[in-house]
């Protein structure tokens, strides 16, 4: 498995370690991008950043829309540091060109691995480092939305540089014409002053683009800000309460056909025959096109072809993996654990050997594959034609998917044109290295040369053919001094890739052994919202619990406690806490959980409030968060944000379980892979604290807290501890009857 | 077969196999691709419409049943200006991805014309539609205003 954290630091690691400044663009670069993305009456006038004549500034983000506001909170970033005046301000995608590679996302990506703060490079590099960093994500096609990237690192290193830097030109040229000096200026909602003069922006921008872009403009006080920080509405939402918002699978290309595909269900396995006669004579179909893995049928109208497709009897080469189950896997998966090897990540103290040292707890966690299943089931549309391949799909990252498709169509990059649309989510599942929806639409637009097809995933197609969040199985063991403190935490769990930064704790615990076992499976895995924090939350904040009722201390407390070194996350945790009402009285039957867990460098804390009644029914309440993400942006974007990784992540508690049998994935759509509808969804508070922090992710960190948040009020409620999700299944009312045996022992 | 079908009030007559699923009548003939493809199985919502004023899930009508009713689209819901529910999803900034968000304007179109006045109750009783982003907490926000309960 490939990681999204691989895809970019494998990109970037070449560049070296250094860095700060955003390298802008030499102006020749300008005259491209105005032919590439600038209206009549606009130009470009640094990076990313155009002015119109009327006054009109648009920035061109180099993210994708997938519904987390990125393109609104980025453009607030521009905006801030461009003194302009919100009203005029636009947000635009940028187009899946070179020229418009995230350098910022490569340069973020180093500096908070290595965490070098900004202005620690000598001047003398920084025009060098930074311009590699362009030429970087130039070369590897870097434009990818995922991460919780967009506002930490391309707004921090990027859209504050160039607003700033822009700000400066409209400074220098509005000095010009007054013939006075730039430092006896100042800006204010898109007006250059001076004394009781003005010249608005859209006046200026031709002049201002002659000026050479600084790469260490000089950044407003973050006191100073009135945009960042504001709740404004987001750019996307309108077009999205009346049908006109373009997905990919809205596309219409004149004389378009559609392909519906059925893929080998067996994972690897391959086709080896299939009698299209019948198929072939059916109205509307064009053709039967043989892949690889997959049998496509091109017709008319994607109904046509989605019936034509069913009505074939592929016959399936063998993979060798006909004989996979979950209870396979999972059995492999616990041996792996119990005889290694496991890679050692962290060891700090006498590591394991303090375990001897006090009263032992152990515990071990699981949690089962589940599909992405956003709600537009992948597709893309390819033209072949004359040599040349043009794409439409929907993914996070536009200009990889390019070099995806100039790969599989074995052409040189420059005769792929790639076409970024909305996606009607993401979550993970459309960044590099999980495109098997632009292999199929590259490889029968190349059998329908001179015609367009949309091949669109059946529901089923989708769930079956994802790449999964994996499986995963986690083994704590802790030791206990006499006033009931942990000594000693060990952890050793599950991976399919190097061990995960996201199982180092938080906690101020003296000896530490934390370590990985690799596990390989047939089952394709990738990131899912979240990622390893996704479990690692789960596993880490469910044990943390444990060792709390093994103390019989008060579970909030008891981490209060044990951040005593990180005000950050004790301020977070307390936030959470008091909003919740935590340790006043409630109903019966009713309890509170609570998690902290920090991630993409957001710090979250959620209380959940449950119920168990006597059958055993659970229903969640009430969730209530609170976010350090740092800086906010759009405090009214993160919060939406927050409680959308609830929901997903509560999908996740109750319900989520992908299963494999024979092979195969044994769901197939919502029906038997539920999704969380209102009926479900709790009373969602997220309150949200600014800090001194660096700038946090928005779209993930919502999610790893909500499970064992919900999980320990479960404990509280009923005296069940969740080690393996989903909750579905398990019989709350044994263990009310039949507490489970005492986890504690030694 | 021709049918003629009425659709935000215009007449169409088409020549379609009848037992064509009306979601792909409207986006592929008709080109109304407001109208969203979500799983097929009238599980998820994406695909409502109204029929009669009622919303039904167009994924799994056949459009034969529908001939000479009156279907409005979301295409069509807000053809003279933004309506009432329109207006609150941007209030409460409801979409995310917003790939849902037209079967739920129009599930929830449908039902306050009904129950001008849901409870919480009510409304997740009458929408059932999957939102992956996690809008709900918004939707339940703006419904309670547009129900005058907020």
């Amino acid at each position: 498995m490939t990681t999204r954290r691989m895809v970019l630091l494998g990109g970037v690691a070449a560049g070296g370690a250094l860095i700060v400044g955003y390298a802008l663009w030499p102006s020749h670069r300008r005259e491209r991008e105005n032919a590439l993305a600038a209206g009549p009456d606009e130009r470009f006038v640094s990076n990313w950043i155009k002015i119109a004549n009327d006054g009109i500034v648009t920035v061109i983000v180099p993210h994708c829309d997938m519904g987390t506001g990125n393109i609104t909170a980025l453009t607030q970033m521009a905006a801030e540091e461009l003194d302009a005046d919100w009203s005029q301000m636009r947000g635009e995608q940028a187009p899946p060109d070179p020229l418009f590679a995230n350098g910022a996302l490569a340069e973020g990506f180093i500096l908070s691995g290595q965490n070098i703060g900004y202005g620690q490079v000598p001047a003398f590099l920084r025009g060098l480092v930074g311009n590699s960093f362009r030429t970087i994500a130039e070369y590897k096609n870097l434009q990818i939305t995922g991460g919780s990237s967009a506002v930490r690192f391309t707004g921090v290193y990027g859209m504050r540089v160039t607003g700033a830097a822009v700000r400066e030109m409209l400074v220098m040229a509005a000095s010009a014409r007054w013939n006075v000096s730039p430092d006896a200026c100042r800006t204010e909602k898109g007006r250059v002053f001076h004394g009781g003069k003005s010249f608005g922006y859209g006046e200026l921008a031709a002049e201002a683009a002659a000026y050479t872009p600084s790469d260490n403009p000089v950044l407003k006080s973050p006191d100073k800000y009135t945009i960042v920080g504001r709740p404004v509405p987001r750019f996307d939402v309108p077009a999205k309460v009346n049908g006109t918002a373009q997905y990919g699978i809205d596309v219409r290309v004149p004389g378009m056909l559609y392909a519906a595909l059925r893929i080998a269900p067996v994972f690897g396995a391959k086709l080896a025959s299939v009698d299209s006669v019948a198929a072939e004579k059916m109205r509307g179909v064009s053709k039967v096109v043989k892949l690889d893995d997959a049998v496509v049928v091109v017709a008319d109208r994607f109904w046509r072809a989605k019936n034509a497709v069913e009505s074939l009897a592929p016959v399936w080469r063998k993979s060798g993996n006909e004989d996979e189950t979950s209870a396979r896997i999972t059995a492999k998966r616990d041996a792996l654990l119990k005889s290694g090897p496991v890679k050692s990540d962290v060891k700090t103290g006498a590591g394991a050997d303090a375990l001897a040292k006090g009263k032992l707890v152990e515990a071990q966690y699981s949690v089962p594959y589940l599909a992405h299943a956003q709600m537009e089931p992948v597709n893309a549309t390819a033209l072949f034609k004359d040599g040349t391949l043009e794409v439409w799909s929907g993914t996070q990252d536009g200009l990889g998917a390019r070099a995806y498709c100039a790969e599989v169509a074995k052409l040189p990059l420059e005769k792929v044109t790639f076409h970024q649309l909305q996606m009607g989510g993401g979550f993970g599942r459309r960044l590099p290295g999980y495109f098997n929806f632009l292999r199929y639409a590259a490889q029968t637009a190349m059998a329908m040369p001179g015609l367009p097809v949309k091949l669109l995933f059946t529901r089923e197609e989708d769930m079956q053919h994802d790449y999964y969040r994996p499986n995963v199985i986690s083994c704590f063991r802790a030791a206990l001094d006499g006033k009931g403190a942990p000594l000693a935490w060990v952890n050793d769990y599950t991976t399919e890739d190097d061990p995960n930064p996201e199982a180092h704790i938080v906690y101020d615990i003296p000896n530490q052994a934390i370590g990985a076992a690799k596990l390989t499976t047939s089952i394709p895995t990738g990131p899912w919202r979240s990622v390893e924090a996704s479990w690692h939350g789960f596993f880490i904040e469910s044990f943390v619990d444990e060792l709390a009722h093994a103390d019989g201390a008060d579970p909030y407390a008891y981490r209060r406690t044990l951040l005593a070194q990180r005000p950050r996350h004790r301020a977070v945790l307390e936030l959470a806490a008091q909003q919740a009402g935590w340790g006043t009285a409630l109903p019966k039957g009713r309890a509170r959980g609570i998690a902290l867990f920090e991630s993409f460098q957001t710090i979250v804390a959620e209380v959940a409030e449950v119920e168990v009644d006597d059958k055993g029914a659970l229903t969640v309440h009430r969730v209530t968060a609170a976010v350090d993400a740092g800086t906010t942006v759009n405090p009214d974007g993160l919060r939406a944000q927050v409680e959308g990784g609830i929901i997903f992540g509560l999908g996740a508690v109750l319900n989520g379980a992908i299963s494999i049998d024979k092979g195969r994935v044994m769901q197939a759509n919502f029906p038997d892979y539920e999704m969380v509808k209102l009926a479900d969804c709790p009373q969602i508070e997220v309150h949200l604290s600014n800090s001194d922090g660096p700038y946090g992710g928005g779209g993930e960190p919502g999610v790893p807290p909500l499970a064992p948040a919900i999980t320990n009020a479960i404990f509280a409620a009923t005296g069940a501890r969740i080690r393996d999700l989903p909750v579905r299944g398990q019989d709350l009312v044994a263990a009310i009857t039949h507490p489970p045996q005492k986890q504690t022992s030694g | 077969m021709a049918i003629d079908l009425k659709v935000n009030g215009q007449v169409h007559t088409l020549d379609v196999e009848p037992d064509t699923p009306l979601l792909w009548v409207l986006r592929d003939e008709l080109g109304l691709t407001g109208t969203k493809f979500g799983c097929g199985v009238a599980a998820c919502g994406a695909c409502t419409v109204h029929l009669d004023g009622e919303a039904v899930r167009s994924c799994v009508t056949p459009v034969s049943t529908v001939a000479g009713k009156e279907i409005v689209t979301i295409e069509g819901l807000g053809a003279g200006g933004l309506t009432d529910v329109q207006k609150a999803w941007i209030t409460h900034q409801v979409p995310q991805c917003g790939y849902c968000q037209s079967g739920m304007v129009m599930a929830v179109a449908a039902l306050l014309k009904t129950n001008p006045h849901p409870s919480d109750a009510d409304l997740q009783a009458a929408v059932t539609n999957i939102c992956r982003c996690g809008s709900y907490p918004r939707i339940r926000a703006a419904v309670r205003e547009l129900a005058g309960k907020a």
